[in-house]
């Protein structure tokens, strides 16, 4: 970081500030809390800027987002171990998370998806939050989260299966 | 009963993966297989609910400013660089200014004018583009890719090209629909600023380029090779015409 004159700070601004929006999209969705999402953004800002010369040009925006699922990730093992040992029991999950009645709850359909896609395991949340909302491609998808782009097709797959019965689930059925 | 396609080429077709032989391939199944169809359709729903629940959640100032915060420590803007920025933010301004008033008079002179309606239109298209959650589109800085996306979604083919190397680095594509006809919309990057070029088939002639304003953005509308462009941007009125030059010169 001491060396970081003004040209970097400079290509820093361009290249990397610009995708901040989506550092913060993607923490808040992994770590399913506005507040810490804040904290675990802002830690991998900082990381991003302290190793910026180690990126060569390219995809900035991946390879902040790469950075971003990074913090997330330790940040999860480190403070809700849980969450991360339980991906793979998708049944308990849904049961645990999202019944019916929590689903009922949930007034507008803004709500209902945002408890659907909560009950997805963090590896099939984080799929279906690049691609949906931050529009990225399988390729940008594999570089971002590390897996092959034959496993970002059929992960996609599972995750939007899986949040479609989480919405089916819900008593109003699938369409509000 | 489940579809073999349904695991791998599926989610590709749908995302717009798929390209050439592989596509071909696909749309072959798909005319036999009314699960595969069906499949695409519940996709397509589920795609455009979590759309319209604007999922998206951008960063607050306030984490804006923590991150900012550093930055304006470590490098102080420096004595020769802040002149510059003011000089050319008043060329900015002045610019825009002309450009208002040549479109009032403009405007005042023929009220029914078909582009600056049209401009309005898209300007809108471009505002509702920008509301959270509206990322309908694919972000890619690689030609192939936005042309592979955009191909199938816009029924024309649309031009593809990256200026990099010119200083407009192409972000990637989507499809809007302007007076109720689908349209493809290229992004392209200036100055922190994204320009969207707003693209379609036309009948008419090649016309020569007719800018102005609207809110706080600026626009520029030309036809060029049976295809009508609309750029519009919220940065300097020159970086459009320089974009504009661009694409030209391959249209």
């Amino acid at each position: 970081m001491n060396d970081f004159d003004a040209e970097d700070r400079l290509r820093f601004e361009q290249l990397v500030l610009p995708h901040v929006d989506a550092a913060f999209n993607l923490a808040r969705w992994l770590l399913r809390s506005r507040a810490d999402a804040e904290d675990v953004a802002q830690e991998a800002l900082l990381r991003s800027y302290r190793f910026f010369h180690g990126f060569h040009g390219g995809d900035a925006r991946a390879w902040l987002l790469q950075i971003v699922r990074n913090t997330c990730y330790t940040w999860l093992e480190k403070n809700r171990p849980m969450e991360l040992s339980m991906e793979f029991d998708e049944e308990l999950h849904l049961q645990t998370c999202a019944t019916p009645e929590t689903l009922a709850i949930a007034g507008d359909d803004r709500k209902r998806l945002t408890l659907a896609l909560e009950t997805l395991s963090p590896r099939f949340r984080e799929i279906l939050v690049l691609r949906e909302l931050e529009g990225c491609s399988y390729k940008e998808i594999a570089a971002i989260t590390a897996i092959p782009i034959g496993t970002v097709m059929s992960s996609l797959s599972r995750a939007r299966r899986q949040l479609h019965s989480a919405l089916v689930n819900s008593p109003q059925g699938a369409r509000p | 009963m489940r579809c073999d396609f349904a695991d791998s080429l599926l989610q590709g077709y749908f995302d717009g993966e798929l390209r050439g032989r592989r596509a071909a391939e696909f749309e072959r199944h798909l005319r036999h297989c009314a699960h595969c169809a069906t499949e695409l359709v519940d996709l397509d729903l589920l795609r455009d609910r979590l759309h319209l629940a604007q999922l998206y959640e951008p960063a607050s100032a306030g984490l804006r400013r923590k991150i900012n915060a550093p930055l304006q420590a470590i490098a102080p803007t420096t004595a020769v660089s802040r002149p510059l920025v003011w000089h050319w933010l008043a060329a900015a301004a002045a610019l825009l200014f002309v450009a208002i008033l040549l479109w009032r008079v403009g405007h005042s002179v023929r009220s029914d004018d078909y582009q600056a309606e049209l401009a309005g239109e898209i300007v809108d298209a471009l505002v509702r583009s920008q509301q959270p959650g509206q990322m309908n589109g694919i972000a890619s800085n690689d030609e192939r890719v936005v042309e592979g996306w955009l191909d199938g979604r816009a029924r024309f083919a649309v031009p593809v090209r990256d200026f990099t190397n010119d200083g407009f680095p192409l972000k990637g594509g989507r499809v809007d629909a302007i007076e109720g006809h689908a349209v493809a919309v290229l992004v392209y990057e200036r100055n922190g600023h994204p320009i969207d070029v707003f693209i379609w088939p036309t009948r008419e002639r090649d016309s020569p380029p007719r800018a102005g304003s609207r809110q706080s953005f600026q626009w520029v509308d030309w036809r060029k090779g049976k295809m009508e462009f609309c750029a519009v941007s919220d940065g300097s009125p020159v970086d459009l015409e320089q974009l504009r030059q661009l694409i030209n010169s391959f249209a």
